[in-house]
């Protein structure tokens, strides 16, 4: 199969544009799909500093590259969640991926911090790991960007991800959530870092592609945590309708997103917004008294007491 | 030739000559859902795998 832009060998099909690419070409529009989301959804600028969530897989490595790559002030961000060798080899990737590139890298460690790994905390409150990990996760990334003054928060989140979760909030008519479900949240109130998703044009196929191709040294293996979550299930649900129909997946999740954009009104973003005040023991935005993530700790820590 | 898969990892030797695309089919996997490469190359699914080569088929997904 040849490259449909020039006489190269192609090295990924993609069917949902009718199109194939060789390498270079292949590289040429993953960075191309970035910069269009960050531009047509006026998600940051070069004058912007932007702090990229990192977990040393291939959507945040491949995340960093790029926007480094197109010239945008970035650094990262790890989050340690004490998940065994896991961990360790994740954030031994995330740590020589920066040092390479001359990057800063900022490190939470859960273990040091809150005194426990993620499995343990998640034992503690009697919580799913993976919904603890989201709350630890969000405290923490909004945490560093106030600190450190980044005005942006990019996540590695692509089109498989959000069309997903969509399909997950669809099928239990979760609709308290679509309105969250954009690339692009506003800072929740004043010195709060915007949060966005520049990957959300690429499927996950071409996001590994591009890492393959462009030999980024990412974790290949998957989080312990998540053998058997719903996620997966929705995201193989969808590839085998991709595959039978491709542009099903962009259809689905991009047709929502023009949806919800010809609908205009007020987004439950910004209904949050109004609603929101300082944790009284923290500080980050909540609409309660005290955050899920105080909340969740007070927790952990009462019920480890004697 | 020998192919090497994940998730859990093992090696799994099948006969070559063989298209990507038949090999994806053998081992009822979406095409959507992996990588297939060859050496440190990525190749698709009409490409000819001969049965000398060495074949890594790494999965795309992630718990998101």
């Amino acid at each position: 199969m040849r490259c449909r832009k020039c006489p190269h060998k192609a090295v990924l099909e993609i069917p949902r544009h009718h199109t194939a690419f060789c390498k270079r070409c292949l590289t040429e529009f993953v960075c191309g799909q970035v910069e269009r989301a960050v531009k047509h959804d006026k998600m940051f600028t070069k004058a912007d500093r932007v702090l990229v969530a990192v977990s040393g897989g291939k959507d945040s490595l491949t995340l960093l590259d790029v926007l480094h790559t197109l010239g945008y002030h970035v650094a990262a961000l790890y989050v340690d969640l004490g998940i065994g060798d896991y961990s360790k080899r994740s954030k031994a990737k995330a740590e020589a991926f920066t040092s390479a590139r001359g990057l800063v890298l900022h490190v939470h460690e859960l273990k040091e911090d809150e005194g426990a790994g993620i499995n343990d905390l998640a034992n503690l409150i009697r919580r799913p790991a993976c919904s603890a990990c989201g709350t630890i996760k969000r405290h923490h990334f909004n945490r560093v960007a106030v600190e450190y003054g980044y005005s942006v928060l990019a996540t590695g989140h692509n089109l498989d991800d959000e069309a997903s979760r969509l399909l997950g909030n669809v099928l239990r008519w979760q609709t308290e959530y679509l309105d969250k479900q954009g690339p692009v949240l506003p800072a929740s109130v004043d010195g709060f870092a915007k949060k966005v998703k520049p990957l959300y044009r690429l499927a996950e196929r071409e996001i590994a592609a591009y890492a393959v191709v462009n030999k980024l040294d990412y974790i290949v293996e998957e989080c312990p945590n998540a053998v058997g979550a719903k996620m997966l299930l929705y995201k193989d649900v969808l590839n085998r309708l991709e595959a039978e129909s491709p542009g099903t997946k962009q259809a689905f999740y991009w047709g929502f997103l023009a949806k919800q954009e010809a609908e205009g009104g007020r987004t439950m973003a910004e209904s949050d917004q109004a609603m929101l005040r300082p944790c009284v023991a923290c500080g980050q935005p909540t609409t309660a008294e005290t955050c899920n993530y105080c909340k969740m700790m007070a927790r952990a820590i009462a019920t480890k007491a004697p | 030739m020998k192919v090497l898969l994940c998730h859990p990892s093992r090696e799994v030797d099948i006969m070559g000559p063989k298209r990507v695309k038949e090999l994806l089919r053998e081992l009822k996997l979406l095409p959507e859902a992996v990588l297939v490469i060859r050496g440190d190359e990525l190749v698709t699914e009409d490409d000819i795998l001969r049965q000398e080569d060495h074949i890594e088929i790494r999965p795309v997904m992630s718990g998101g």
